[in-house]
């Protein structure tokens, strides 16, 4: 917003100059030109279908034939009948499915911070196979998240799986356990899975910024004889920190939205079930249009808040930018 | 004393590293054993048996749900970058107003939960015609590759210095002539690493591809390893379906090692900067 205001001033100065106006019109004109056609297809397969969701919300709309529905106000939200609440807000499945999104979004996002920070201190200092390194710790990444949910299922199985075989040879547990089945062990079990995928992520972009640090102060730390826990502490985490707390927001929206992990991890199961998975259970399974919709339009506002706020916060980081 | 510490860094080096490959390695090594051998649990391969492999393209159409992928990945980043090259060089060179409001909006579309549009998506595709097609997937798909193309590129496109668009506009050309002729040559490495990411992401997309389409014939491959059945509906093919896991993640592993550092950076300036 701040690079607006600034170039509010410079066309009239520009045209106060005569020659170049006709110029700067045209790239303008230009401009918008280029940008129509991206506008017109995110209008068309963003802006459109999310104000439809948003409408079939308000109806009581199905699956099999969408043409064909009445506007029903906000009985998918809440409604009551002979002194009996129904809707949405009223479902216990949807809180259930809401504190698990929330729990698996601050847990997870949690643990890929503090290993991120581990591993992208390991990645930066410099080692015999550091490249290496660098390049094994993107492979979690890079399998798609349907596999890498597969890979875990099979290695969790309860009676095959190479897990409970681990632990049973080192004598941790005494009986294998059923990882993604058992209520206690389900959201954990998906929260490990999503370690295990997402902190090379978290550790990347934790390393892009400690290599912007530089170094002269890590020299002088080194000379003044300060403990590298101190250092840490002390100068590394404060300079990291506007770039961990983006990633920690980037991480946490991706989070919030979860769904492929645990719809193939644990199915549709209620212990485990996100938001997503519930608004989608809603709209396909029991193809319920109106209240998926209504899960789906409350979905979007819970991000759509995180991300106006997220955007609020950085507008002061762009107005410090010099460019 | 600083014995301990380099033992200690090693031995963290070689845990972050054990976790990163484990799945990985134990998916291929159970992808080479099959009928009972499967369900007795070894560290290390044995013997390699290929017949996971031969039943996932024998028992189900897997080669055409990576020739799905493969079309539907390629359409997307194919218009991802048309549509992103033209709409960065406006947002990255040309001040006007309502750009920041336009950039920050693109910014917003890209965090939107899929799910969020997941209904009046599928209206818009049964109203094409495009229920259990690829082109209804690749519409699809492009709202996820879209805005964090034109996002990547425009950050890009912002750090290429002034002199060179002003020298092109002195003799005349038009903006059209500019982009084609001075941007798409030095954008190529930012177009690059913005299509593989691109490709990765719709590679990777599971809950369009499991709702808009309806056969198996039509399925990407996510939802065909997702929805992998075996003969009996209470035990699943382990076998089969780690050969298919193998099969379709070693190309994307093999792409992001070579082409590591280019990866890295788009993310970095996708995220570090946003």
């Amino acid at each position: 917003m701040s690079s607006a205001v600034a170039s509010a001033p410079s066309p009239a100065r520009e045209t106060a100059q005569g020659g170049r106006s006709s110029l700067t019109r045209s790239r303008i004109r230009a401009a918008w030109i280029f940008i129509a056609p991206t506008l017109i297809v995110l209008a068309l397969i963003a802006g459109w279908p999310l104000a439809r969701t948003i409408w079939f919300s308000f109806t009581d709309a199905s699956l099999n034939n969408l043409a064909d529905y009445e506007f029903i106000g906000f009985e998918n939200y809440v409604a009551n009948y002979d002194g009996e609440w129904f809707g949405l807000l009223t479902d216990p499945d949807w809180w259930h499915s809401v504190w698990n999104t929330v729990w698996f979004t601050a847990v997870s996002v949690s643990i890929e911070t503090v290993l991120g920070i581990i591993v992208a201190l390991i990645l930066n200092a410099s080692f015999p196979g550091r490249g290496i390194m660098r390049a094994v710790i993107l492979i979690p990444w890079a399998i798609p998240t349907v596999v890498s949910a597969k890979m875990w299922n099979w290695m969790l199985h309860d009676q095959f799986g190479v897990i409970n075989d681990m632990l049973l040879r080192l004598g941790l547990i005494a009986a294998p356990i059923t990882w993604t089945a058992n209520p206690d062990t389900a959201l954990w079990t998906v929260v490990m899975v999503d370690v295990w995928k997402t902190t090379p992520f978290m550790a990347l972009l934790i390393l892009a910024a400690l290599q912007m640090l530089p170094g002269d102060i890590y020299e002088a730390a080194k000379v003044d004889g300060v403990h590298p826990v101190k250092v840490f502490f002390r100068v590394t985490l404060p300079l990291i920190k506007p770039a961990l707390i983006v990633a920690v927001i980037f991480r946490a929206l991706d989070a919030l939205r979860v769904f492929d992990l645990i719809y193939v991890l644990t199915a549709n199961s209620r212990d485990t079930a996100s938001m997503s998975v519930y608004a989608r259970q809603q709209l396909v399974d029991f193809q319920e249009v109106g209240l998926g919709s209504a899960a789906s339009t409350l979905i979007f506002l819970i991000i759509a808040l995180l991300i106006v706020i997220t955007m609020a916060a950085g507008r002061v980081r762009l107005s410090g930018d010099p460019r | 004393m600083k014995m301990l510490t380099r033992i200690g860094f090693w031995l963290l080096v070689a845990a972050v590293g054990l976790f990163s490959i484990f799945p990985f390695y134990y998916a291929i090594m159970s992808s080479f054993r099959s009928g009972s051998d499967l369900f007795t649990i070894a560290y290390l391969p044995e013997r390699l048996d290929f017949s996971n492999y031969v039943a996932v393209f024998e028992r189900q159409p897997f080669g055409t749900n990576i020739f799905n992928s493969i079309v539907v990945a390629g359409a997307v980043v194919a218009l991802s970058l048309a549509l992103g090259i033209t709409a960065a060089y406006a947002f990255g060179r040309i001040r006007f107003r309502g750009r920041s409001l336009l950039l920050m909006t693109i910014l917003a579309v890209s965090m939107f939960p899929q799910v969020a549009v997941l209904s009046g998506m599928f209206e818009l595709i049964r109203a094409f015609g495009l229920y259990n097609t690829l082109p209804g997937l690749i519409l699809a798909n492009l709202m996820l590759t879209l805005p964090f193309t034109v996002w990547v590129l425009t950050t890009f496109m912002r750090e290429l210095p002034k002199e060179i668009e002003e020298a092109a506009f002195v003799d005349g050309a038009t903006p059209w002539i500019v982009v084609r002729r001075v941007f798409l040559p030095l954008m190529m490495p930012a177009a690059v690493t913005t299509g593989l990411l691109a490709f990765i992401v719709s590679w990777n997309e599971f809950l369009f591809a499991l709702t808009f389409t309806l056969t198996n014939e039509q399925r990407t491959v996510p939802p065909a390893i997702a929805l992998m059945s075996g003969s009996t509906a209470y035990e699943l093919p382990w076998g089969t379906i780690m050969a298919a896991s193998v099969v379709v993640t070693l190309p994307i592993i093999a792409m992001v090692l070579v082409f590591q550092r280019k990866i890295v950076a788009g993310l970095t300036a996708g995220a570090v900067k946003g």
